[in-house]
Parts: C-alpha cells; sequence; structure tokens
C-alpha cells in the first residue's frame, strides 16, 4: 500500500515539474508577441514608463497611422498581392509537373525529375547576385512580376516532391475510368488528380504562403522603391526613417506578424503534418 | 497518335520546366562563371582574372574568416543549447501528459515568424537598460545591476544576444521533429524494459537515445544549414554587421555586392560557401552511417 501511494506521488511530483518546465518555455514564446501588440497601443512617452502588460488607455490610432502615414498600408496590398500570385502559380505549375512525372512517360522524364531534386539539396548562398543581374537583363528588376516569377521558382522544387509523392500512391481507377468516359488528360489532371489531392495541396499551399508572406533578400535586391515592396523589407526601411517611433513601429510589425499567426492557427494541423512528413523522408 | 501524346505530355512540364531553367539553372551557372571575374555589376567589359577571387577569399580576406567564425559560434550555440532544449521538450511532451497539444502549438508560433518580426520585437525589448528591457530590470531587482547593460550595442555580448534570440525562434523546429521521430519509437519497447526491471534513465539510454540517432543527425544537419545561413535576424536585431562583431557570410556576400560591387568576388564567396555548406553535412551524414 505505502508503495503505491509512493508511485503515485512521485508520478504527481514529476508531472507538476515538467508542467513548470514545458509553461515556462511556452510563456517565453508568448511574451514577446503580447509585448509588441501592447506596445503598439501605447503612446511613445508610455511606452517606457509603463511597462505593464495591460495599457491604460488604448491608442488604436497608431494603426491607423501606420497604416496611412508610415505607408504599411500599400505593403501590406503588395504582400497580400505576391503571397496570392505565388502561391496560385506555385499551385498550378508543380502539381501539372508532378502530376506528368508521376503518371505520364516522355523521353527525359526521369532526367527532369532528378533536376528538381538535386535542386532541392544544393545551397546556394551567392544565387541572389546572379539572379540580380540576370533580372537587370531581363528588365525584371523593381517589378512585381519579376518577383513573383523568381518566388514560384523557389518553391517549385518542395511542391513538385510532395504533390509527386501522393500522385504516386493514389488509385489508377479512377483516372482510368474519366479516360473511358472520354477525359483529355488535362482533364483528368484538373476534375480527378487536382480534387483528390486537396490534402496535399493543403500543405502546399500553406508552407509557400508563409514562406512568400516571410520572405526577405530577394524582395531586398528586387526592389528599390518603397511603393513594391512587401512588408518584410518595408519594415527594414520604416524603422531606417523614424528610428524612434516605437508604437507606429509596433504597429506595423503586428499588422505584420498577425495574418501569419492567423494563419497558423486556423492550419496548424497542415503544418504540424507538413514538417513532420517532410523530415522524416529526408 | 503517338507524337501528339509525347507533345502533350511535355506541356505539362513545360511551365515548371521554364521558369527553373531561366531562374534557377542560369544564375547557378552564372554564379560558378562570374567568380572567375572581377566586375563590378554595370560596365559592359568583365576581367578575367581566373582563380584570383578564391585565392583572395583564402589568404587574404581577414573578415571573411571572421564572419565564417560568428556564424560558427551562432551554430554551435544552435547545435547544443537549441537542440537539447528542443529534445527534452520533445521527450516531456512525449509521455501521458495534458495539454500536449496546447504546448505543441505555442511552441512552433516562433518559427512561423518572419526574423524581421522576431528581430525587432527582441530588439525592442532587450536594447534599452531602462523602460522595456525586462531581463535588465530582472537583474536591477535581483540586485546584480552592474550586469544590466544594452546587450546588442556590447561588441561582447551582441553576438550571443543573437545566438539566443535565433535559438528562441528555432527550437520549434527541432521540437517538432523530435516529437514525431519520439512517437514512432514502441511503446512495448519500454514496457518490456521495465518488466525486466530498467528504470526510467536506463531506458532513456538504452532504447530511446540509440533510435533517435538518425533523428538527431537530421536535426543537426538541418541546423547547421539553416544557421550558418543566419542574416535577416542580425540585420533587424543589431542593424548589420556591426563593425565584424556580428558579420556572417551571407552578409559579407551582400556587402561585396553592394558595397564594393565586386559581383565576381560576390560569385566567389558563395561558392566558398556554399562548398562549406555541403562538406559540413555530408560529413555529418557519414558520421551517421558509421554510428549506426
Amino acid at each position: 500500500m505505502k508503495n503505491a501511494l509512493y508511485y503515485k506521488s512521485k508520478k504527481i511530483f514529476t508531472n507538476t515539474l515538467i508542467h513548470i518546465f514545458l509553461i515556462s518555455v511556452a510563456i517565453t514564446c508568448l511574451y514577446p508577441l503580447l509585448w509588441m501588440i501592447v506596445s503598439s497601443l501605447k503612446t511613445q512617452e508610455m511606452i517606457f514608463k509603463d511597462i505593464s502588460l495591460i495599457p491604460r488607455q488604448f491608442h488604436f490610432e497608431n494603426y491607423v497611422l501606420a497604416w496611412s502615414q508610415g505607408g504599411f498600408g500599400r505593403n501590406f496590398i503588395n504582400s497580400i498581392t505576391y503571397t496570392v500570385a505565388v502561391v496560385f502559380g506555385i499551385v498550378i505549375v508543380s502539381s501539372m509537373a508532378a502530376y506528368a512525372f508521376s503518371r505520364l512517360r516522355f523521353p527525359g522524364h526521369r532526367v527532369l525529375f532528378f533536376m528538381f531534386m538535386a535542386a532541392m539539396m544544393i545551397p546556394i548562398p551567392g544565387s541572389f547576385v546572379a539572379l540580380y543581374v540576370l533580372l537587370n537583363k531581363l528588365h525584371l528588376r523593381n517589378t512585381p512580376i519579376g518577383y513573383i516569377l523568381c518566388m514560384i521558382n523557389v518553391g517549385l522544387s518542395t511542391s513538385i516532391f510532395l504533390l509527386k509523392t501522393f500522385f504516386d500512391k493514389m488509385p489508377k481507377e479512377l483516372e482510368d475510368a474519366a479516360r473511358i468516359d472520354g477525359c483529355s488528360k488535362l482533364g483528368i489532371w484538373r476534375h480527378v488528380a487536382l480534387p483528390l489531392a486537396k490534402p496535399v495541396l493543403a500543405v502546399v499551399v500553406v508552407f509557400n504562403a508563409l514562406a512568400v508572406w516571410n520572405e526577405y533578400i530577394l524582395a531586398l535586391i528586387i526592389f528599390d522603391n518603397r511603393q513594391f515592396m512587401p512588408l518584410q523589407v518595408a519594415l527594414q526601411t520604416f524603422q531606417g526613417e523614424f528610428v524612434t517611433n516605437y508604437p507606429l513601429l509596433m504597429a506595423g510589425l503586428t499588422i505584420t506578424a498577425l495574418p501569419i499567426i492567423l494563419v497558423y492557427l486556423l492550419m496548424q494541423k497542415y503544418i504540424i503534418k507538413g514538417v513532420t512528413q517532410g523530415a522524416l523522408v529526408g | 497518335m503517338k507524337i501528339k501524346d509525347t507533345v502533350e505530355n511535355y506541356i505539362f512540364v513545360l511551365p515548371a520546366v521554364v521558369i527553373f531553367s531561366i531562374f534557377f539553372i542560369i544564375p547557378f551557372v552564372w554564379v560558378f562563371q562570374l567568380g572567375l571575374f572581377e566586375w563590378d555589376g554595370i560596365s559592359v567589359s568583365k576581367i578575367f582574372v581566373g582563380l584570383n577571387n578564391f585565392k583572395e577569399i583564402f589568404f587574404q580576406d581577414v573578415n571573411w574568416w571572421r564572419s565564417m567564425w560568428n556564424a560558427s559560434y551562432v551554430t554551435i550555440i544552435a547545435l547544443t543549447f537549441q537542440n537539447i532544449l528542443a529534445f527534452l521538450l520533445a521527450w516531456a511532451c512525449d509521455r501521458e501528459i495534458r495539454m500536449k497539444n496546447f504546448y505543441r502549438v505555442l511552441f512552433f508560433i516562433p518559427p512561423v515568424l518572419s526574423e524581421v518580426v522576431v528581430g525587432m520585437v527582441w530588439r525592442f525589448i532587450i536594447n534599452h537598460i531602462d523602460g522595456a528591457n525586462i531581463i535588465n530590470r530582472t537583474l536591477i531587482g535581483i540586485g546584480l545591476p552592474q550586469l544590466a547593460h544594452n546587450w546588442l550595442s556590447d561588441p561582447q555580448t551582441a553576438l550571443t544576444a543573437v545566438s539566443i534570440v535565433h535559438c528562441w525562434k528555432g527550437f520549434g523546429w527541432g521540437f517538432l521533429i523530435f516529437l514525431a521521430g519520439l512517437q514512432t519509437i514502441p511503446r512495448e519497447l519500454y514496457e518490456a524494459a521495465r518488466v525486466d526491471g530498467a528504470n526510467s534513465w536506463q531506458s532513456f539510454k538504452k532504447i530511446t537515445i540509440p533510435l533517435m540517432i538518425p533523428v538527431v543527425v537530421l536535426v543537426a544537419i538541418l541546423t547547421v544549414l539553416g544557421t550558418m545561413q543566419v542574416f535577416v535576424l542580425i540585420v533587424s536585431l543589431v542593424g548589420g554587421e556591426f563593425a565584424g562583431h556580428t558579420s556572417v557570410p551571407v552578409l559579407r556576400i551582400l556587402a561585396s555586392m553592394r558595397g564594393s560591387s565586386r559581383f565576381g568576388y560576390a560569385c566567389a564567396q558563395g561558392i566558398t560557401f556554399g562548398l562549406v555548406l555541403v562538406a559540413i553535412s555530408f560529413i555529418q551524414y557519414r558520421f551517421s552511417k558509421k554510428e549506426r
């Protein structure tokens, strides 16, 4: 009897310790975010005087100022446009290619697929230098379309890999039925393969959306004008211009971070699945 | 009919191949080409200098190797501190415990945020002695005011502060991968060990660690590749290279390109750095093969 009690209390004790450990790390995860949001609602004077996490007054006008005067409205719309355009492009281009690599046969399909996979493995840290030169030659530098095309390329290999793995496991019977009904290859891709691939497409969409929204280096070298910049790069420019205006900066950061956090909380099932799958495959 | 079929099949891969050729293969080839030239990025003529750029990197460029050392320093902290923390958290979450999913969701918030946001918020938190800096306030509060200072503008502490913030942003990745790995270990193994009289430390040492080695190597490779290329976080935390105290290879490449307009040299630096990264991950991979 004494033994059972001993083990039970020992278990409660270790579990409590574990929870304290986990909760303290969880607080460090949340604290900077809360701090950012709270500071975006204070005035410049209060930001250093009052360090509590509940402001006495809520200054929502900081957001209006950041949106119009700080110019983040423009950059927010840019970020949304780039993210939507790139993700749409990646979904179409990579799902067509992945479907072909999985189902259709043509000379060179192995070599081409290998090329995409090799690109996934090789780190080339200097490639942005050459990309800059190339875009200059094509007159695509400092244009949204140049940035969008570059970013479609960035997400291509991994998306093709994920989708091909899915198509390889997909049963062929449905496609055969569609073919007998007189469906063209493009029709089968559009009406049979894509609808079936929805769970993988969700992973592809979420990961690429996060990547484009958070992208920095290409946007930095491609855009000179702030009117084309996405939020990440514009924030740096803003910090350079309004060094000390913390509430506006924090409002800008909140505008940048909140959409990502919302998407993450809504889609976290797919994100966690994507991370663990991608990792254990590789 | 056969030819029409093949052409049709090519149409499926055509958009992907075109985009990939223009925006990946051409720049890839150009990096190697430009590395052999001295070129300011504007003028029509490029001067062929052979391997001189590489010679300069290896024998003269002290700043380059300093930036390599700085990146290695951040990487070593990430490999140890960040990954041990991630492993402990994953191990704690792997057992029967309440709110498991709650923790999992929270721990992955820092990795989904951009480095710009993370850097700027942390800079705001740790960059002032008075006011917002909760760390300095705590130090003053517990009677150690001499330790409280501006962590990011002191050359002694700037790089370490960057490393800690980097770990904060990155441990969620390792945590998720470790947790997924731990969950593939069959529970029966632990039960069999307990029946045989093993305590939890013994079963951790004899079951968990050996079975997790492939996952540990994977996380280590990902950590090295990711951390060596860190730079956005440094720009948004410190503002730049800070007279070399926080310079890292990617910032050096950017400086060669934009600062001193030496495009060829920037490409040569990129190639050198890329080869180092490939070599490191290859060694780690081989090492894991031997261990097994």
